[in-house]
């Protein structure tokens, strides 16, 4: 098997000598590459990272082995500080990051060491998110948004500087009454509190929602409201291919208040949007990688993105959304990153007087 | 359904899928029995190479080593006194006792089989529930959750030795140990001495290799000699069988702790071996022997932690949310394979999930066996010179704690808790409860504020609340009624010359409240309240404790000092605490790997007397087994000083 895949190997580097001008300089021959996953083993992003690490690995040139290194603690700052004080730019380190780690540093969390002024994107892997509720609080549509004003329900969260900073500054904007229970050690927990009706509303990225919650969309007990949406090539809120039934964040709030939402927030909220669905999983080389390594690797994914069988072996888990790559990556990552100063100022403010998070200290 | 359960059965033994169950069972022996390693760290190796695999070899793979790594667990637990990982803890209480009096065969034989039974109790109990739980597992709402929690925590009551007061103060202690880092309901970050590294809290693993094996190998040191006081495993595996059968119902009822145990969100085996070990010194007549060899102290959290699993992949299977940190893992593994667990899964491929129970059924029996087979070679190690084993558990030790969060945090943590758990032997302050209030302290805090936050005060009165809360004032009950009987750590006192050292300790407890109370007073509410009202309330008996010893009559259970009963001439404990410091010392400067051969070949060159191809035969051998396993695990060795300035090469990086 092995001597079969470096006979392969080896005719394939053979052919691409023997063109020459479409030889790429860089090759990998032999060579490990690290892929440092700041978070546990097992969780999303490692998932993530172990499905995409042998595909990336045949489409390299060379062919080298890509192992993943798991660095967790610390909200996976710690991982992702160590990999921007220590990783080389000669391609044989790579970092897979996610929201969790995009946030804080929007935020300026003290803790924050890295810069993602320094790392090149090289694809972006986004997912999506739907909002439910019970259906004893007798809204059946997003166009019911304005029942459920005043009544208080309470939402199963992680925290308030987690991914569940969307829905809580989407609930802010939309003015409903919803009381965060914090301390749940994933969304998991959260889903788990609302079927026990402990919780009235709640909300799951999309390969849970379809997994766990369209079965209770079916027998009556959820209701959806809408979905986060995804951002269009013109930088615009648009459905959710995955939902196309459900009305994205935008629609929602024009069905329930007649006008299109604006402000200060609602720039924060789309931001974070970005930064937490669209651009949830990015893909780094260390900034000064050079030109040869980041097109060879630009090269490899689209080829493995785009490969027919690709959507099909990826599950529902990471395929049901398009994978961005190269210069379109980097384009949705700075449409988040670069969030302006006035809402930056805004949701730390808001974090601070609402929910006592007192970020900068 | 009996067609689906057959099929499953026939499926799982043709072809490849029952060789790749055997080498998750291999694997889960192994780490099993590395000290400190358990089931996250044994999925985690696996994991990289189930993608592509048929699922039933995949899970056969990943269940047959979850399985077993309770049951391999045992062997450092009973023939060392070293927790093999944090659901074997409880184990060490007496089986530890009864290997150092020449019963190791027959503790093994008992745990290994009790470990079995459990464990098909599991699976059963799992092949009804996985259809049927889902109603179940709602009704447990936060309430019962916190319930359940102070249910835990009233075991501490038979397990405080001759003092109850301190062995309330013990399990506070745990209690604040384990309120460090951010806290659940505001993510303030309580007790964090600015360091980024107690921001995520203390890693279990660390907390259980540093409160009960870095004290055991400090005082096997000193002992100079081998841990078993006879030699060998001594005979007996047919009386540890027939123990397991006389009492059998007391193994039937430590099963279903464990099952229920393992089946709810957040409580797991960790839990699940303490809870088992104070029902049995609860319920038994005769509790005299419980801490000096008893081996019912042995069958209750070894049938307990292996019925865990079974419990455990109830709410995995069928919520998608795992019930302890290896089934988390195990949770990313199905859905590399495609599979998404959930109510969808349980509709549509019962094949599987009948794989899955077969496969934890069958390598609960072979574990059970292949553990009976190794025992002998193991035990071996039990009477070699203790000064020449030492060595090898504190690098095992020391890497175990630091695959926990790969920082030097985990090494100073470790070895800080050492002197910590070293003292508290000495001084009889009860080790048990500060690892009972540790497991617990997060549960706790987090169920309590959820059910205020979710219910205000009317939880009190859920049915499910009160019943378990009667079982609870039953624990309480009995624990206070037996407490003076009950277990012990083994510990001797004399007459102390001198109180002075036990105030010096007494007074760090105290010390340590105060600032639990200091450090509480500058958080929000909802994260001041819960470490607030534990360390002011441990402030005042700690308090007490200080006065009793003071004014107290010299026999007084509280005026306690192994010291006083030593032999004449023993090296003191501090001196292998610098021996440990030094080990952190070098690392610190060279690297963990430069640094573990230096500690290796100066200890056994200065304590061993090793002569030196010996010494260069155990050193090199020492550092190869670090360099090839840390290979498996692709993680880096603590880098030192060394490193900083110089850029090293594998595996010196």
């Amino acid at each position: 098997m092995v001597s079969r895949r470096t006979m392969l190997g080896a005719a394939l580097a053979l052919t691409a000598l023997a063109m020459p001008g479409t030889a790429p300089a860089a090759d990998f021959a032999g060579k490990t590459i690290e892929w440092t996953i700041p978070f546990t083993t097992g969780g999303g992003s490692d998932v993530w990272a172990r499905f995409f690490a042998p595909l990336i690995a045949a489409e390299l040139p060379g062919k080298p082995t890509i192992v993943v290194k798991n660095v967790g603690g610390g909200g996976s700052i710690t991982g992702t500080n160590q990999f921007a004080q220590r990783a080389r730019p000669d391609g044989l380190s790579i970092l897979g990051t996610s929201a969790t780690t995009q946030f804080p540093y929007m935020l300026d969390d003290p803790r924050v060491r890295y810069d993602y002024k320094n790392f090149i994107p090289i694809m972006l892997s986004p997912t999506g998110g739907v909002i439910y509720v019970n259906p004893s609080l007798d809204a059946k549509s997003a166009k019911d948004i304005g029942k459920l004003k005043g009544k208080e329900m309470k939402y199963g969260s992680q925290g308030p500087t987690s991914l569940d900073l969307v829905p809580l500054l989407a609930f802010e904007i939309l003015e409903l009454n919803v009381k965060p229970v914090f301390g749940m050690p994933g969304r998991g927990d959260g889903r788990l509190a609302f079927e026990r009706g402990e919780a009235l509303i709640d909300y799951q990225t999309s390969s849970a929602y379809l997994r766990n919650v369209v079965p209770l969309v079916k027998q009556g007990k959820a209701v959806p409201l809408f979905s986060w949406g995804i951002i269009d090539d013109k930088g615009e809120f648009a459905r959710d291919p995955t939902f196309p039934d459900l009305p994205h964040f935008v629609e929602a709030y024009e069905q329930a208040y007649g006008k299109k939402p604006s402000g200060t927030a609602f720039d924060a909220l789309k931001s974070f949007i970005i930064a937490g669905y669209a651009a949830q999983k990015p893909l780094f080389l260390p900034k000064g990688t050079p030109k040869d390594i980041v097109d060879a690797y630009t090269a490899a994914i689209q080829k493995v993105v785009s490969a027919p069988d690709f959507s099909q072996r990826a599950g529902d888990e990471i395929g049901e959304y398009k994978q961005q790559v190269g210069a379109v990556a980097e384009r949705t990552l700075n449409a988040a990153l670069n969030i302006n100063a006035e809402s930056k100022a805004w949701v730390k403010n808001w974090l601070t007087t609402k929910y006592n998070v007192k970020l900068g200290e | 359904m009996i067609d689906t359960i057959l099929q499953a059965l026939v499926n799982l033994l043709t072809g490849w899928h029952l060789f790749y169950m055997m080498v998750g069972v291999v694997v889960g022996l192994i780490i099993g029995v590395l000290p400190g390693l358990g089931g996250i760290a044994g999925v985690s190796i696996l994991l990289p190479f189930i993608y592509g695999m048929d699922p039933v070899s995949a899970l056969g793979m990943l269940i047959g080593l979850i399985a077993v790594v309770p049951t391999g667990d045992t062997f450092t637990s009973i023939l060392m006194g070293i927790p093999g990982g944090s659901a074997s803890q409880a184990t060490i209480l007496d089986g530890f006792p009864m290997a150092k009096r020449g019963e190791a065969a027959r503790a093994l034989a008992a745990s290994f089989f009790s470990s079995m039974i459990g464990g098909l109790i599991g699976a059963a109990v799992l092949t009804v529930f996985v259809v049927a739980a889902r109603p179940i597992i709602l009704s447990f709402s936060s309430g019962e959750l916190f319930m359940l929690s102070i249910l835990g925590l009233s075991m501490v009551g038979v397990l405080s030795g001759a003092s109850l007061t301190k062995g309330l103060l013990a399990c506070g202690l745990g209690l604040l140990l384990g309120s460090i880092g951010a806290a659940p309901a505001t993510s303030e970050w309580r007790m964090v001495l600015n360091s980024d590294y107690l921001v995520d809290g203390i890693p279990l693993v660390i907390v259980g290799l540093g409160i009960f094996a870095i004290p055991e190998i400090i005082d096997l040191l000193r002992r100079n000699s081998s841990i078993s006081e006879t030699t060998g495993l001594g005979k007996g595996w047919m009386q540890g069988i027939r123990d397991t059968l006389d009492n059998w119902w007391l193994v039937v009822r430590c099963s279903a702790v464990g099952c229920i145990i393992g089946a709810m969100p957040g409580l797991g085996g960790s839990v699940a071996n303490w809870v088992a070990y104070g029902h049995v010194v609860q319920t038994s007549k005769d509790r005299s022997q419980f801490g000096k060899g008893d081996v019912r102290g042995v069958l209750a959290p070894e049938s307990a932690n292996n019925a865990v699993q079974g419990g455990d992949l109830v709410p995995t299977l069928l919520f998608g949310i795992p019930g302890s940190g290896s089934t988390a893992i195990f949770l990313g593994g199905m859905i590399l394979l495609g599979l998404q667990p959930g109510i969808s899964l349980i509709e549509n491929r019962l094949d599987l999930i009948y794989t899955i129970i077969w496969s934890l059924a069958i390598a609960n029996v072979v574990g059970a066996g292949l553990c009976v087979l190794i025992s002998r070679h193991v035990a071996y190690l039990t009477t070699l010179p203790y000064v020449f084993v030492a060595p090898f558990m504190l690098m095992a030790i020391f890497f175990a704690a630091y695959q926990s969060t790969t920082a030097w945090g985990d090494l100073v943590v470790l070895v800080a808790l050492g002197v910590l758990g070293a003292y508290m032997r000495r001084f009889g302050w009860p080790r048990p409860p500060l690892l009972i209030g540790f497991v617990l302290a997060r549960s706790t805090e987090t169920y309590l504020y959820q059910a205020i936050q979710f219910h205000e005060w009317s939880w009190l009165w859920r049915p499910g609340v009160l019943i378990i809360g009667a079982f609870t004032m039953i624990s309480l009950i009995l624990g206070m009624r037996y407490g003076r009987a009950s277990i012990d750590e083994g510990g001797q006192t004399g007459q102390p010359k001198t109180i002075v050292p036990q105030l010096l300790f007494g007074g760090f407890v105290a010390a340590a409240f105060s600032y639990g109370v200091y450090d509480s007073l500058k958080q929000s509410y909802l994260a001041k309240i819960f470490p607030l009202g534990l360390s002011a309330v441990a402030l005042v008996a700690a308090l007490v404790v200080l006065g009793v010893i003071i004014a107290g009559r010299r026999d007084h259970p509280m005026n306690f000092d192994t010291e006083a009963a030593e032999p004449e001439g023993i090296l003191s404990m501090e001196h292998f605490m610098v021996w440990l410091l030094g080990f952190l010392g070098v690392s610190a400067l060279f690297g963990f790997v430069i640094g573990l051969a230096i500690f290796f070949a100066t200890f056994l060159h200065f304590k061993g007397g090793a002569p030196a191809r010996l010494n260069a035969i155990l050193t090199g051998s020492a550092v190869a087994f670090m360099v090839g396993l840390s290979y498996l695990f692709v993680v880096d060795f603590p880098s030192g000083l060394l490193q900083e300035l110089v850029d090293m090469p594998w595996p010196f990086r």
